[in-house]
């Protein structure tokens, strides 16, 4: 809905965004042609789950923070069970490590492949959804949903289900799937891989706007390999690096009006920072397997990528990495290892990281000599990306001022989508405003 | 060719996860919307064909000042209001805020109270409108949201039972993990649905699926105990996804209560 200022000011809001997950709406207000203002509203309703861990058992937070959103739960679980065993100052052994990586693997497949041939390629092809554009593309349409369905066909061998799986507890596994289950995924991940590379060569052939992001990027870094389930610690595109358990001193948080996610900046800065693909991409782009790396060349990517309606095209090569880390794991799988350590609580406080489909997703718990959570930090990756959004529509929309309503609103829909906000993991709680029923 | 049926898909206070179970039914996805117009789904299109509505599903429990309103608005431009998950039917993982004390909830502050509007309370969509069929599930299971979508498409009911995920784990011949293994299990108590899936995981389950129809839950609480579970242990395992259930609200408020006045029984 549009509203003409008297003073020939322009207004636009866009109400309930589409293909985004969760509950957002944009602002912007043009003074003549000039941007005035943009503002990403979230009005997710927030749900407290910072509060209510408090006084939960430190076994708790997998299957809790897990709901915090249906499509990244695994995120949730994974730096859930990093930053509670850190608490308690216990290491998990190689093989459960490397059944993180494979779950982990399942949802970057599925999340991604919904996001590429569901939500975004939409945008690209000229369609308002999926299931429109599969009335011309049924070609695209079943190769997105065979992609999607072979990632949550891992995480349903792995975790038991792909929304809120029930295996992942601190310390490891309940079970671990035998290496005859995970076979059964190895025709299914081959597949898979196969569909991949031919997502990278069709979404590389979308037309892209030019635009290039100014920003700072922030990702996990690992030892080894492409950083999925963890990394040893967290650098940026401007040289800052520190380990995982400073993460919450080197990023403030604050409230908008506006929104019920914080803003998150880099300490000492006043610029916006960006997570995900882009920023996973551009500082680890020499990590990928080779099979990855030489998709990203074929697809035009160089070492680096900052422009994000590209991020389709980095989207699309994760998916490869994800395939071909979830074969090697599987094939090099060996039965009769323990699932799990026991993690006996002890007081004190831990932190841990992994990279969500849309970024890092930082945890942080103190425990008192029971296990019981007296305080519980989570840093979503959609809250930090908000104020770069913000800042990319700002310079956007100055350029599109010259079109029509309309066309302005579909641009700047489009712009939103490809940074891939995930709205319900965002809305943080802040404070209650109380209302008697 | 008569027109197909009109489908609406609503979110309130939710994590997307029971409208996200829709679009994984990756096999069916296409087809069914062969049979059903997908109306309003906005995760899924930007298209929007107006109301009325055959049938609505809604995910979420209502939270805001402003989402008690539009709950009835979905109401008036729906024929079936379905709503399907652990938040729509029992008020979800943020109804715990309806047991703090709000006092305590506020020492959580941050930074500008004023900018959030919230209600005190997370209630399922049944508190507010009438609801004609409500599917559970934390989230809910892909199969049963199927066989309630073809019972809509044919004009029966649906097949969806209602007796104890006991029941379908005796039928996938699985060990009892709490009579074998003493593992704390709420299977007794919870509705069946999932497919006894964290039994076979060799997990107790945890009830994400709420109360079945005839719960004994201070039974169930008992044998918890007996199995060395403390008053706090068994009042958190009924306190999670379905805390606000009314089976499970009463037994979690009974072990509040013991604690807080130990060797009393006191009224829940």
């Amino acid at each position: 809905m549009n509203h003409k200022l008297t003073d020939g000011g322009r207004v636009l809001r866009v109400g309930a965004l589409a293909r985004v997950e969760g509950e957002g709406a944009m602002h912007v207000a043009f003074d003549g042609a000039d941007v005035a203002d943009v503002q990403l509203r979230i009005y997710e309703p927030p749900r407290f789950y910072e509060a209510f861990l408090r006084g939960r058992a430190h076994t708790e937070p997998p299957d809790i923070t897990a709901r915090i959103c249906g499509i990244c739960p695994v995120a949730y679980q994974t730096s859930a069970c990093w930053a509670v065993e850190d608490a308690c100052g216990v290491g998990v052994p190689e093989p459960v490590r490397l059944m993180r990586r494979l779950l982990y693997c399942g949802e970057w497949i599925e999340s991604h492949a919904l996001h590429v041939f569901l939500l975004h390629a939409p945008d690209f092809l000229g369609y308002d959804g999926a299931i429109e554009m599969a009335a011309d593309h049924a070609d695209v349409v079943e190769l997105g949903l065979r992609l999607k369905k072979a990632g949550n066909t891992l995480m349903e061998v792995v975790g038991g289900r792909s929304v809120h799986p029930v295996n992942v507890r601190v310390g490891g596994f309940y079970r671990f799937p035998s290496r005859t289950e995970l076979g059964r995924l190895r025709p299914v991940l081959e597949r898979a891989l196969d569909d991949a590379l031919v997502a990278v060569g069709l979404v590389s052939g979308f037309d892209f706007p030019d635009f290039e992001q100014p920003h700072e990027y922030l990702s996990l870094r690992a030892d080894h390999g492409y950083p999925i389930e963890a990394g040893t610690e967290v650098v940026t595109s401007t040289g800052r690096s520190f380990p995982v358990s400073q993460f919450a001193q080197q990023i403030e948080e604050t409230h908008v009006a506006h929104s019920n996610a914080l803003h998150a900046r880099l300490a000492g800065s006043d610029a916006p920072y960006v997570v995900g693909p882009l920023a996973r991409y551009t500082l680890n782009s020499d990590r990928l397997s080779g099979v990855a790396r030489e998709a990203a060349r074929g697809a035009g990517l160089g070492e680096r990528c900052r422009n994000p309606f590209r991020s389709i095209v980095v989207r699309a090569v994760e998916i490869v990495e994800a395939c071909h880390e979830a074969l090697a794991i599987i094939d090099g799988w060996a039965d009769g290892s323990p699932p799990r350590v026991e993690v006996p609580p002890r007081a004190g406080e831990g932190y841990g990281a992994s990279e969500a489909p849309r970024g890092t997703l930082f945890h942080r718990y103190v425990l008192d000599g029971a296990g019981i959570i007296q305080d519980a930090q989570i840093v979503p990756p959609t809250s930090q990306n908000q104020a770069a959004v913000e800042a990319d529509l700002r310079t956007m929309a100055a350029a599109w001022s010259g079109l029509d309503d309309h066309a302005l609103q579909h641009r700047c829909e489009q712009a939103i989508r490809s940074y891939d906000p995930c709205i319900s993991c965002a809305t943080h709680f802040l404070d209650l405003t109380v209302e008697r029923s | 060719m008569t027109a197909r049926p009109k489908l609406a898909v609503w979110k309130f206070a939710s994590c997307d996860g029971c409208q996200l179970t829709l679009l994984n039914c990756e096999d069916e996805l296409v087809p069914l919307a062969g049979e059903i117009e997908i109306a309003y789904f906005p995760e899924a299109t930007r298209a929007v064909v107006e109301g009325p509505y055959d049938v609505s599903l809604v995910e979420g429990s209502i939270t805001t000042p402003a989402d008690l309103e539009r709950i009835h608005q979905v109401r008036a431009v729906s024929r079936r209001l379905i709503t399907i998950g652990a938040c729509a039917t029992s008020g979800g993982i943020q109804a715990l805020r309806n047991f703090a004390d709000v006092a305590e909830f506020r020492s959580v502050v941050y930074a500008h109270p004023e900018y959030l509007e919230t209600l005190d309370r997370s209630t399922p969509v049944a508190a507010h409108v009438t609801v004609d069929f409500e599917l559970r599930g934390c989230p809910v299971d892909r199969h049963q949201l199927l066989e309630l979508l073809s019972a809509e498409l044919a004009g029966r009911r649906p097949r969806i039972p209602t007796y104890s995920v006991c029941v379908e784990c005796k039928r996938r011949g699985a060990v009892c993990v709490m009579v074998a293994g003493g593992a704390p299990c709420l299977g007794p108590v919870t509705q069946a649905g999932c497919g006894a899936l964290c039994p076979a995981y060799s997990r107790g389950c945890y009830g994400c699926f709420g109360p079945q129809d005839t719960p004994n839950t201070r039974s169930e609480a008992d044998r918890l105990r007996a199995l060395g579970r403390d008053e706090v242990e068994v009042l958190r395992m009924f306190r999670t996804f379905n805390a606000a259930a009314e089976p499970f609200r009463q037994e979690s408020r009974r072990h509040e209560a013991a604690r807080q006045h130990p060797g009393q029984e006191v009224a829940p």
